[in-house]
Order: structure tokens, then sequence, then C-alpha cells
């Protein structure tokens, strides 16, 4: 037998707000995307000792827990990483905006510019085996989970290249242990399950706290709470705003979600919290989207354009980890001024790929609607000649 | 046993040991005595649709369609390691008592009981089936389902397709018992398949007897898609027939010519199979020399279009009955297609025989559902025409 679930509790494994749940047998399915991020390397960055480093005592809240050390320590390899990957998220979500406004990208698109932390300060904490669950930002998770931006625009503008063949688009992203954009949330090895401050409403995520809570099930809920679910401010939208301790019986930490270094220090404590048996754990990560919610949407009638110039000149979490590297003495100006080219030139190029990629065949219309081999015996087509007629029937 | 979730929500009362409730599943007349049900063991192995799967040298066992179910699970459980089983009390065999010994035999960590929270129960299942395992999914009125409406057809039937293959849940299978019972009401009665017939990426099933459903739930189980599995509860004690006790399947898609005849086509699933044979023996009776053809659909989702094409090419003539109600039910879908394919072979308009546009009433319950005298009438009506 190879299911227990007392025996799961242990591991970190998880539940899906929803929709998700165990993961006993790792997946082994082929991802298109490579990982491209695990291996790439900086030439100016060697691995160096570690740092020692305190965070404000701001970085954190805890309820019914104590709440995550303030000490930590990275390397300079670390730090430029994610710096680095903050930075390839913003400059792809600029490019995906012009991208959208020239009309490459048609339909829906979110942009996570300003909540680039979020992603980049969980990954940095967990391993290719945890999984993740997202909701429809996902640009950025598709990313930090391994996936191309070239695959990634490539999705966006339909190509046969995309992450999941262009059939997606900016909601439905998919890599190795990423479940990611699904409508409302989150998965699974040490599963982090997100969902934003909007869906924090919806009945669905109180199932899943009371399922998770009820089995002891490894879960981590991270509420990416960017103040508003779409044009609705949180105040205006729950009861209690204090989403960390929304669940009541599942303990919580709120983290300040522009610090990447927070981000990471809090979502390690998350994963030794359901490593060590305690059963599930809730996380909030204050954030802003400096966009509206998604393209149509301005971002400016139910907030100020002042609210958002000002979140961006004090509360940036690329200029915070920014002054940091220059504090620190870590590089200097011009290393950064140079990985922000390198940045720029890698999403020029990747965007351009995915112009000159295909869109997909015809034929991927009705493939992948049943599993092959068992496919329903017609899928019509405007005249008898688009019919696909499946022969295994 | 503790008072079930099934007896507190229709609010049963048990006030003396002397005075039984009435059986949940309810009684339907006439199964027993319906030439479709395999009264011996022989009439059970006449079937070619067994042949190849080698049940036919071995034994059978009468049983109940709750018994013929619980043995396509044991099957699974005992054949699919990855395969698990859960829902509200189903630990200790469920209202319908489906899932009754399975915990013993095969511990709490396959088959195990969650709180009431369908929404969650099928979003746990799909992330369940996502990892590679197979989710076998009780939902414990087909009424209920609906919670989980947003993860089946939002989640569930478009994983594969969105993820462009990288992902599926192709494991997982919800079953839900399904139709009227005599005494349901509005949430214990309803016949939800026509909501999600409108679904690709998801098949549906209904069998009619305990040997078609032992088979059919097994192909579902192990048919790499989403499935909603609808048993019409009704059946689960009123229909008792032979079931072989090896491992077999019966196909998907496929609908069953369960009479032949030449003047009418006569199409439904499920318990309505049962009111359909005894409609055809009274018009048969009634008028003279009619003969009529009977079909019992059992996949809703992909139906068999062909064997429906044909009847009807044949006959010229078709009448459709189900539960649900007739306003975009699955009758609509099938009388639509019908038109298209036999346009020049009909002989009179398609009857549909449907529930009333109306909620499933408890106490007009009899009239609602579309009985032998409508369904009689509708074959007059198409053969009149």
């Amino acid at each position: 037998m190879s299911f227990r679930l007392s025996s799961l509790v242990r591991k970190t494994s998880c539940i899906p707000l929803t929709n998700s749940l165990i993961n006993l047998t790792k997946t082994t399915k082929t991802i298109r995307t490579t990982s491209w991020l695990t291996s790439r390397k900086f030439a100016t960055v060697t691995t160096s000792e570690p740092i020692k480093y305190k965070l404000p005592e701001s970085s954190f809240k805890a309820y019914e827990c104590e709440p995550p050390s303030l000490d930590i320590e990275f390397t300079k390899e670390e730090i430029i990483n994610m710096y680095r990957d903050m930075v390839l998220i913003r400059r792809m979500e600029t490019t995906a905006d012009g991208l959208y406004k020239s009309k490459l990208i048609k339909g829906f698109c979110h942009l996570c510019t300003g909540q680039e932390a979020a992603c980049v300060g969980i990954e940095a904490a967990i391993t290719r085996d945890d999984a993740i669950i997202t909701a429809y930002r996902c640009h950025g998770y598709t990313m930090t989970r391994g996936a191309h931006p070239r695959n990634i625009f490539a999705e966006l503008t339909g190509k046969v290249t995309g992450v999941s063949k262009g059939k997606g688009g900016s909601m439905h992203m998919f890599a190795k242990n990423f479940y990611g954009g699904n409508g409302i949330v989150g998965t699974d090895n040490a599963t982090f399950i997100l969902y934003g401050d909007g869906a924090a409403n919806q009945g669905q995520v109180f199932e899943a706290y009371n399922m998770a809570k009820l089995w002891d099930l490894p879960a981590i809920f991270v509420c990416e709470n960017n103040l508003y679910g779409m044009g609705t401010s949180a105040s205006r939208s729950s009861a209690s705003t204090e989403y960390y301790k929304r669940a009541g019986y599942i303990p919580g930490i709120q983290i300040n979600g522009m610090d990447v270094l927070a981000v990471k220090q809090g979502s390690k404590w998350a994963k030794d919290w359901t490593s060590s048996g305690k059963g599930p754990i809730v996380i909030e990560l204050v954030t802003y989207r400096y966009g509206g919610h998604s393209m149509s949407d301005p971002g400016t009638t139910y907030r100020t354009r002042e609210e958002i110039k000002h979140m961006r000149s004090t509360n940036d979490p690329i200029t915070g980890l920014r002054l940091r590297i220059l504090d620190l003495e870590l590089l200097t100006e011009t290393e950064l001024k140079q990985i922000e080219k390198d940045v720029r030139s890698i999403i020029d190029k990747a965007a351009q790929d995915a112009q000159n990629d295909p869109i997909p065949d015809d034929s991927e219309l009705y493939t992948d609607v049943y599993a092959k081999g068992s496919e329903i015996p017609i899928i019509r087509g405007r005249e008898r000649e688009e019919f696909r007629v499946f022969s295994n029937q | 046993m503790a008072t079930s979730v099934f007896d507190r929500r229709l609010n049963f009362s048990f006030s003396s040991s002397t005075q039984s409730p009435p059986p949940a599943e309810g009684f339907m007349p006439g199964v027993s005595e319906s030439r479709f049900i395999k009264n011996t063991s022989e009439d059970a192995l006449n079937n070619r649709e067994l042949l190849e799967f080698g049940v036919l040298d071995g034994e059978t066992k009468k049983m109940n369609l709750f018994q013929s179910i619980n043995d396509a699970m044991r099957i699974t459980l005992a054949t699919d390691e990855t395969a698990v089983i859960f829902g509200e009390d189903v630990a200790f065999g469920g209202v319908f008592r489906c899932t009754l010994g399975l915990t013993e035999i095969f511990g709490r960590d396959r088959v195990f009981n969650t709180p009431l929270t369908e929404q969650g129960i099928v979003g746990f299942a799909i992330g369940m089936a996502s990892m590679g395992h197979t989710a076998i999914a009780e939902i414990q009125f087909a009424d209920y389902i609906y919670p989980a409406f947003d993860q089946i057809v939002n989640e569930a039937a478009k994983y594969r397709y969105r993820s462009g293959g990288i992902f599926n849940v192709g494991g997982l299978l919800i079953r839900a018992p399904c139709s009227a019972v005599g005494h349901g009401g509005h949430y214990h009665s309803q016949s939800p398949e026509g909501y999600f017939a409108h679904t690709p990426g998801i098949k549906i099933v209904i069998p009619r007897s305990p040997l078609q459903a032992k088979g059919l739930l097994l192909a579902s189980i192990r048919d790499r898609n989403p499935i909603i599995f609808l048993e019409p509860k009704i059946l689960y004690r009123a229909a008792v027939e032979y079931v072989p006790m090896g491992d077999y399947e019966l196909p998907l898609g496929k609908a069953e010519i369960l009479k032949s005849g030449k003047d009418v086509t006569v199409v439904g699933y499920g318990s309505q199979i049962y009111v359909l044979e005894n409609a055809i023996r009274m018009a048969e009776k009634k008028i003279s020399g009619l003969s009529c053809e009977l079909i019992d659909l059992r996949t809703i989702l992909p139906w068999d279009v062909d064997t429906v094409v044909k009847s009807v090419n044949k006959t010229g003539r078709l009448v459709i009955a189900h539960e649900a109600p007739q306003t975009s039910g699955f009758a609509a879908e099938i009388a639509t297609t019908i038109t298209e394919n036999c346009f020049l072979r009909l002989e009179s308009p398609i009857q549909r025989v449907c529930g009333w546009d109306t909620p499933f009433p408890l106490v007009f319950e009899k009239f609602y559902v579309p009985d032998v005298i409508r369904c009689f009438d509708a074959i007059k009506e198409v053969i009149e025409f």
C-alpha cells in the first residue's frame, strides 16, 4: 500500500486549496520548459561565505505562534540571483505590457509588477520537489519555477512554444511541480497554496483550511495581499483584513511581502513548520501591484496615483534589495547596471523569439481534451471536412 | 450505528424499535420482473461484451446494485494500489452501503470520511488525481454536487487541455446517487446529467442494473479521463441480478439495444429503462402489430450517436425519456442530432418525455416523473402522427 494518510502528514506534502492534495508520488511528466534558472550562473559572482544580516522588526507579525527569527544568513551569490530574478520578472512584465498594448497579446493579461518579491522569495526558500499552486497572477511564479521567458511570452501570444502550447494564456501556466494558474488556488512536497486577498473570501478557502487542519496536512496557505481584490480594497471586501489570522484554528504569520529576504525567511520558517508535523500554516504576504488588476483596468479609479507613486518610491522590492546590495558592498553600481542590461537583452530576445515562433497547429484545438486513445468519437468543426473523427472508437 | 447524514437530512425520526424507517432507496415495483434483469447465472453470462474478460467460466453471485458497485470498488482497491475512496460517511459503508466493509479490508488510509464539504471533496480528489492517484470521490447525493460544479467544470474537465497535456486528472471518478426515489423531494431526487453533458473533458455514465454497474464502473475508474458516475438510487436494492464475480469492464460510449423492433426507437438510461420497458409492453399490447426498439444509452457523454441513428433510420420514429426537466435536458441534444442525421427518414416529430420544468416536487413526484402512461402516450403519438 503506497498510500498512508498518517505517514503523509510527516512529509511536507500538501493540500490544494480546493484544488490540490497530497503529493505522494512524484510526477514524472516530461516538461517542455527547461530549468534554465537553476543552471544560470553569473560570471561576476562566486560562491562566498554566508553574510549575517538582521531583518527589520516590522518584517513579521505572528498569530498563535512564535514569529520567524529576524537573524538571517545568505551568500552573495544567492542575494544576487534573487535580485536578478526580480529584475527579470519586472522586465518581463513591462515587456508584456508593451506587447499587450501593441496588440500582440490578446485577451486577459494579469501582470505582477510590484509583487516580484513574493515568487522570488518563496522560490529561494524551497526546492524543486516542493510544489506551488497559484492563482491567476502567475507569470512570475511560472518563471521562478523554471519556465523560460520565451515560453511565457509564447503562451501570452498564443504560440506553440508556450508553456501550455498557447492554449491557456496569461492565467493558465504550468511547469514541473507548478500547478499554476488555477481559478483561486493552490498544492504539495512542501506545498504552497496561493490565493489573493480577493479570493480569500471564497468559501472554498475555508473548506480547504478545515480539511488541512482536520487531517494535519502540511499545507502552507499563502494569501498574497496586494490590498485590492480586482477593484475593491481589502477593507471594503473583508470583515477582517488580518488575513494571517483568518483560519482561526490555524496559526499564521504576516510577512512584509515587499522584502524578498523577509519572504524567503518566512517561507523557510513555514516549510520547517509543516515539515515538523505541526500541520498547516497560513502566511499573509503584504504586497502591492503597481498596475491594474488586468490590462483593461487602469488601476487608478479605486486608488490614487499618489498612493501608487508612494508605494513605488518607498516600498519597491527591487529598489529595496538594490540598496541593501550597495550598502553591503556586494556589488557596485556599475555591476548592478550590468545585470540590468543583461536582463534587458535576455527578455528582449525572449520576446522577439516568441513573436517569431509559430502558432499551434489546428489539431491542437482538439488535442488534450480527453486522454489519447479514449477521446469522444467526433469533435465538430464548421463543416464536415473539419470534423475531427477519432479512430480509436 | 449513529444516525447517518442521510437520515438527518431527510429528517427521519426513529421513534421506536417497532417502527422501521422507509428504505432510503425507495421501491421500484416491476424491476424484478424486467426481462433485462439477469435472473439466472446462465443469463448473466450470455453476454458477448464479457467475452474478452475471461469471466464466462467463472462464478456469478446474486447482487443488488449497491453490492455490485461495492464489488467493483473492492476489485479496484485490490488491483490498483494508488486507489483511494472518500466522501461523507463512506468509512462505515456510506448511507447507501456502497462502501460497506471496504474500510475493514483496506484500512482507513484508503477508505475515509470527509467533512460535509462537496467542493472540498472534489477539490481534494482533483489534487490526488493530479498526483497520479485513482481518486474515487463520493458525493452523497447528486443533488449536492452543485457546490463542486466549479471544481468539476473549470478544474477537472479542463486540467489536461489548459496545461497543454502537462497535467491531467484522469484518475478522477465522482460517484453520486441520482434520480427519483419515491420520497426524495427537491434535494434528493434530481438527475443532473444535463448540466455536465455540456462540458468537454469529462465523461458521464449512468448504469441500469447491477451487472451493468459493475462493468461500467470498473471501465470508468480505469478510463484516464475524469468521469461522473451517476447511480439511480432507487435501484440500489430494487435491482437484483446475477453478476459475474470476476474482473470485467463494459464499454464506455456504447449504447445497448435491449429489445429490437421496427416501428419506434425508444431511448432512455438508468432507472427510466424499466419504465420504458413497461410502456413498450403496454403499447405493443394495445397497438396491433407494433414493434418497438429499446436502447439503453448507458454513457451520456460521449453518447452513442451511431447506434441511435442506425435505429431511427430503420424505424423512422423516436421517443426519448429522462427524469430531468425537458428544457435543455439531454433529450434535446439527442433529438437535434437525430434530426440532423435522419431528417428524411423521420415519419413523425421526435417526442421527449421528461420531468416538468419545475423543481422536483415531493407530493407530486408520481405526476412529475415520465411514467409508463406518459411514455406510452408518446409512443402512440409518434405512431399516429
